[in-house]
């Protein structure tokens, strides 16, 4: 590895990292009782939640990391973890 | 001269600007309490990180997950690096065109980097300093910071038939730091992301230096579920062990209120590796009895009833 002046590194290279390798549960979203409040969003330490529309959210596998916080958190309870399958 | 623009990459500038991938542990309060600190203080800041599980989790060299211009100091001068940039951006006219943070753990901030943050707040910079307090120096293996609570158990306070674990209480810091006459200091908590937007949003507006203390549970470190890392957090606030408040200068400006009748802390304690010794015989429950007092003078101090 070269290590340039001042070690630099660029913006959001980490993305490189598929971190959703390290999962044993994952969050099942149902997109059925979704009241679209956002918490999952908002207190996913991996920022891999998104909004698909007003009461449909969505995980993005390659990152997420199985923490069940979204599951535990959601409003209507419709995250459900399930065991990991590989 | 020649001179770039100090805002950040166009390309990510919607997404959250903690880019994923990074290596927290799973359910790490303090990857989230970063997530929302930079997404209220939004693309034009500059940020400094003291050495720490942040600094480490976010670089994996060559990799960052910082999706604004950032800078890694050394464990005990994040301060003071910030106040290096503050000061150049001054002295080329262009501070109107990025705010700086600098940031720390709760041994970066307290202990090692306290005459740094110290410094800057004396000097009056402008700059907005984030503590991330998960309450020991975990990236080094769980040693007991300043900032850890009283019969927390650490790798240097183990619990054995000499110790109830960490006989220290938690440093005031945020006393620490009001008590150099700045204009803004607060404490928030991972488990209010609108207050700690709220918190981040306004102190960004305030010219001079600011403190905000984040609670941020590290479930390695706390020894806890991490799928319950908000509801630990939340049980810190609702006890009363961890009091929310505004301090403008000098005075208690806002407080958020712990619901009637009080939570026991031992609501909080039971559910954390790091308290369990005192669930395990009888002397214990005067152990407990000593956290509830410690409690329920924070309700005092800080009028949370
Ligand atoms: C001068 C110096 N001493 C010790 C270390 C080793 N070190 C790196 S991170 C760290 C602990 C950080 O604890 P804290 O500031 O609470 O941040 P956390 O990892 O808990 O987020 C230590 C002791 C160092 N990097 N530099
Ligand atoms: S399980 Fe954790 S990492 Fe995965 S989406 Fe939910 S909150 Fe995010
Ligand atoms: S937490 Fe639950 S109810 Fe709220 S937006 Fe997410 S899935 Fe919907
Ligand atoms: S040790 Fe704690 S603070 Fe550090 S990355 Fe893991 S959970 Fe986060
Ligand atoms: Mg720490």
């Amino acid at each position: 590895m070269r290590l340039d002046l001042g070690a630099i590194a660029k913006a959001g290279t980490s993305k490189a990292n598929q971190t959703g390798s390290w999962r044993n549960f994952k969050p099942i979203f149902h997109q059925e009782k979704c009241i679209g409040c956002s918490l999952c969003k908002i207190y996913c330490p991996e920022g891999c939640v998104t909004m698909v529309e007003k009461k449909k959210y969505t995980v993005d596998y390659t990152y997420c990391k199985g923490c069940g916080i979204c599951a535990e958190e959601c409003s209507s309870s419709d995250i459900e973890m399930v065991m990991e399958e590989k | 001269m020649a001179t770039t623009t100090l805002t950040a990459p166009t390309e990510h500038a919607c997404g959250p600007l903690l880019a994923a991938g990074h290596t927290a542990c799973t359910g790490c309060g303090e990857a989230l309490a970063a997530k929302l600190v930079l997404g209220a203080a939004g693309s034009n800041i500059i940020v400094t990180s003291a050495t720490g599980c942040l600094e480490v989790f976010t670089t994996r060299f060559p990799q960052s997950s910082w999706e604004v211009p950032f800078i890694h100091s050394l464990f005990e001068n994040s301060a003071a690096v910030a106040s290096g940039i503050e000061a150049a951006l001054k002295a080329l006219g262009r501070q109107n065109e990025a705010k700086v943070i600098a940031q720390g753990g709760d041994g970066g901030t307290a202990d090692i980097g306290l005459q740094a943050l110290s410094g800057m707040l004396e000097r009056g910079h402008d700059i907005l300093y984030v503590c991330y307090d998960n309450e020991a120096y975990m990236n080094t293996g769980v040693q007991r910071s300043g900032l850890t609570p009283f019969d927390c158990m650490t790798t240097t306070s183990p619990y054995g038939e000499y110790s109830w674990g960490n006989k220290h209480n938690k440093k005031d810091m945020p006393g620490i730091a009001a008590a150099h006459g700045i204009p803004y200091v607060a404490t928030a908590s991972v488990a209010f992301p609108k207050d700690i937007e709220n918190k981040v949003k306004k102190a960004l507006t305030i010219t001079g230096p600011k403190y905000l203390q984040i609670h941020s549970p590290c479930p390695l470190g706390w020894r806890s579920n991490p799928q319950l890392t908000i509801k630990v957090a939340k049980l810190a606030v609702e006890t009363g062990l961890y009091p929310i408040f505004e301090i403008e200068n000098g005075k208690v400006t806002k407080v958020r209120k712990v619901k009637t009748p009080k939570t026991p802390v031992e609501e909080y304690l039971k559910i954390q590796g790091r308290f369990a010794h005192l669930f395990k015989s009888a002397e214990a429950k005067e152990e407990i009895q000593k956290i509830q007092e410690i409690a329920d003078r924070n309700i005092e101090k800080y009028g949370l009833a």
